[in-house]
């Protein structure tokens, strides 16, 4: 698995795609760091697009990579290796390569900045964290959505529409309900909805972590409450971390029934 | 002979109008203040000479004199009860330092206490962990001026208030800096004074706090990091000018807090850093005219039984939430306000946007109604909402529009 997921890497590392994504991160830290001049309003306005752009590209990018990589795929499995780690590798390959970037891209500008001496550290680094996780999962979901389908069309369209579900449409189902049942006590509701989504689950920590968290007032108070406690921090991480493995899991479990 | 007799009349004149003076030292034939107090008579002046005095309930009945402390001398309360307590016309005290005022929970223990009095000048006095700080009650025609009041407040039940005026008129509160106290200074039934140029930093309810007291003037002071900046309650005809209200910031914190307040107008105050700027409750005819709101969470929220407030020529710059809204417009006005997120534009070049901007987004809208939508804060969805909403709104109320939204920031 260890020598599929460095031909996956090396093979991203000498994309196109992978320099584009990480000099548009490079370029949005230093951009950003330039205007604001103030770590912790960038790490606000970084949090925006890192919940926006980290699960899209994460989509787009896995699904697209399978789709190109079926050829090389079908020789490999010509071969005497494990399905698992062909898929498993292949997947990694992209998932590390796309945090590499991120990381790597945000890190560069923020370090030269002076991230070291700052007091903002721990929410960069609680930033990268979730951006991470968005990667890991979306690609992963990705994989799966591209190994059900054959169809490239359909695919690529389902991924996106799996996007703006958590990005969007999630959010928008998470308001209705609460101003329809906006008489009933909605704080355990908002807590649990809030944690099934991963892309709302980054966004709460993050913002958790900042100083714009006494605007959630009560409803924020509550959910200070819960992330403080070691039972949130580790419930937040599990539900990060179920996230990735699930669908790692179901990888796994397609490619080694699928006929190909 | 007529030089002998103008000597004689020089003499006798200069003994009975001239003050004797007091002085005070470890070393001197006086050796306490309270010895001091009580030979003096009216019109003599009291030198405290440097040192340490443990004295406490030193009282001043109906004695017009001036104490004047020479190289900070300190008065040890030794946490026994008031360190100085007044009850009398025309005097001052200057200079000293009073630390270690007593705690209680059944009476008021202050550095400085003055009761049914007149005429008088507090003036650059320090006081250090003290209970209540100044202390006036049914005074009038008052200077506190220059003082420096500090203390280590912990909870809202074992601390006091830095300057706390109850039942006075024409009381001027002056250059005065007051950190780490319950209230900074607190106003009761206290009508047609003045709190200028003051510091309140660091208390852990309000740095001003007003109530029930009419036609008073408060300007040029600093509000930072209270539990909330200033509270303005029952009150009515209150100007406030040139304030600074920062860093109010916490879940249940306020830059200015009014409620049941009538008749007065905010002017030229700057809002930084807090988490609501303004919020206002029950309030009548109040103008708010050139303040700048930057950097809050809300820059005012409107709570209920809000009538003819007037908003004008007010900067609203970058805040989270610029209007919060409840209930119905009730003839509040906003106009010619340069708000941050008005995206219009000015084809005419009159310096006026041609399009009415709309303070209240839909998402503060909503929070308004279940606050526990809060928590989709910076979502995705919540700014797609808010941009289609700003496009055709439906849901926030019609009229409540700032038809003349001004295109440059208000330099005033």
């Amino acid at each position: 698995m260890l020598k599929i997921l460095k031909y996956s890497f090396y093979d991203l590392s000498r994309s196109l795609w992978s320099y584009v994504y990480f000099f548009f991160y490079l370029l949005l830290g230093v951009v950003l760091l330039f205007l604001n001049n103030d770590l912790s309003n960038a790490v606000i306005t970084l949090m925006n697009v890192i919940i926006v752009l980290v699960p899209l590209i994460g989509t787009i990018f896995g699904v697209m990579y399978f789709y190109n990589s079926r050829e090389f795929t079908e020789l490999l499995l010509a071969q005497p290796v494990r399905r698992s780690s062909i898929f498993l590798g292949q997947y990694l390959g992209v998932a590390i390569s796309l945090s590499a970037s991120l990381i790597l891209g945000l890190g560069l500008p923020f370090i030269i900045y002076g991230l070291f001496q700052s007091g903002a550290i721990w929410d960069f680094v609680s930033l990268l964290v979730s951006g991470v996780f968005l990667s890991f999962i979306f690609t992963a979901l990705a994989f799966n959505i591209a190994l059900s389908y054959e169809n490239k069309i359909k695919g690529f369209g389902l991924a996106i529409l799996l996007w703006l579900f958590l990005a969007v449409v999630y959010d928008g189902l998470f308001l209705l309900s609460l101003v329809y049942f906006q008489d009933y006590p909605l704080d355990k509701f908002s807590l649990v909805a809030s944690m099934l989504n991963p892309i709302d689950l980054s966004r709460i920590l993050i913002l958790l972590k900042l100083d714009i968290s006494a605007l959630l007032g009560y409803t924020g108070a509550v959910f200070k409450q819960f992330f403080g406690t070691g039972l949130g921090a580790f419930t937040s991480i599990g539900v990060l971390i179920l996230w990735v493995l699930l669908p790692v899991w179901r990888i796994k479990y397609i490619s080694a029934k699928k006929d190909f | 002979m007529c030089r002998f007799f103008l000597f004689i009349i020089f003499v006798f004149a200069s003994v009975v109008s001239r003050a004797q003076e007091i002085e005070v030292c470890k070393t001197c034939e006086v050796k306490t203040i309270q010895a001091a107090v009580d030979m003096a008579r009216d019109g003599d002046i009291l030198k405290i000479k440097s040192g340490i005095y443990k004295e406490h309930d030193i009282s001043i009945i109906d004695k017009s004199i001036s104490i004047i402390g020479e190289g900070l001398p300190v008065i040890d309360a030794q946490m026994k009860g008031t360190a100085l307590s007044i009850r009398a016309e025309n005097f001052s005290v200057e200079g000293l330092k009073i630390i270690n005022v007593g705690r209680s929970h059944t009476s008021d223990f202050a550095g400085i206490l003055v009761s049914n009095s007149k005429n008088f000048e507090l003036k650059n006095n320090r006081l250090d962990k003290v209970f209540f700080g100044i202390l006036l009650e049914r005074a009038s025609e008052g200077i506190i001026l220059g003082n420096k009041i500090t203390s280590n407040a912990k909870s809202q039940s074992t601390s006091g208030n830095g300057v706390h005026i109850w039942k006075s008129e024409k009381i001027t509160v002056k250059n005065n800096q007051v950190i780490g106290l319950r209230d900074g200074i607190y106003l009761e039934f206290v009508n047609n004074s003045e709190v200028i140029d003051n510091l309140c930093k660091d208390n852990l309810r309000y740095g001003l706090h007003f109530m029930f007291s009419d036609h008073d003037l408060y300007k040029g002071n600093v509000f930072e990091n209270n539990g909330a900046g200033v509270a303005v309650m029952y009150s009515k005809f209150i100007d406030m000018h040139n304030n600074k209200f920062r860093k109010n910031w916490g879940s249940a914190s306020y830059g200015l807090l009014l409620k049941e307040i009538n008749d007065s107008e905010l002017r030229n105050n700057i809002f930084e850093d807090n988490t609501i700027a303004i919020s206002a409750d029950n309030t009548n005819r109040i103008n708010y005219i050139e303040n700048n709101f930057r950097n809050n969470g809300y820059a005012v929220r409107i709570r209920g039984a809000v009538y003819d407030n007037n908003f004008q020529r007010n900067n609203f710059l970058y805040n989270s939430f610029d209007i919060a809204y409840t209930g119905k417009l009730n003839n509040n006005k906003f106009s010619n306000n340069y708000w941050s997120g008005y995206s219009g534009y000015d084809l005419d070049k009159n310096g006026i946007g041609d399009v009415p901007f709309r303070p209240v987004s839909l998402f503060s809208y909503l929070v308004n109604k279940t606050p526990e939508a809060i928590v989709l804060l910076r979502s995705t969805f919540i700014d797609l909402l808010d941009f289609s909403e700003k496009v055709s709104p439906i849901f926030t109320p019609a009229n409540l529009i700032d038809d003349q939204p001004l295109m440059k920031r208000i330099q005033w």
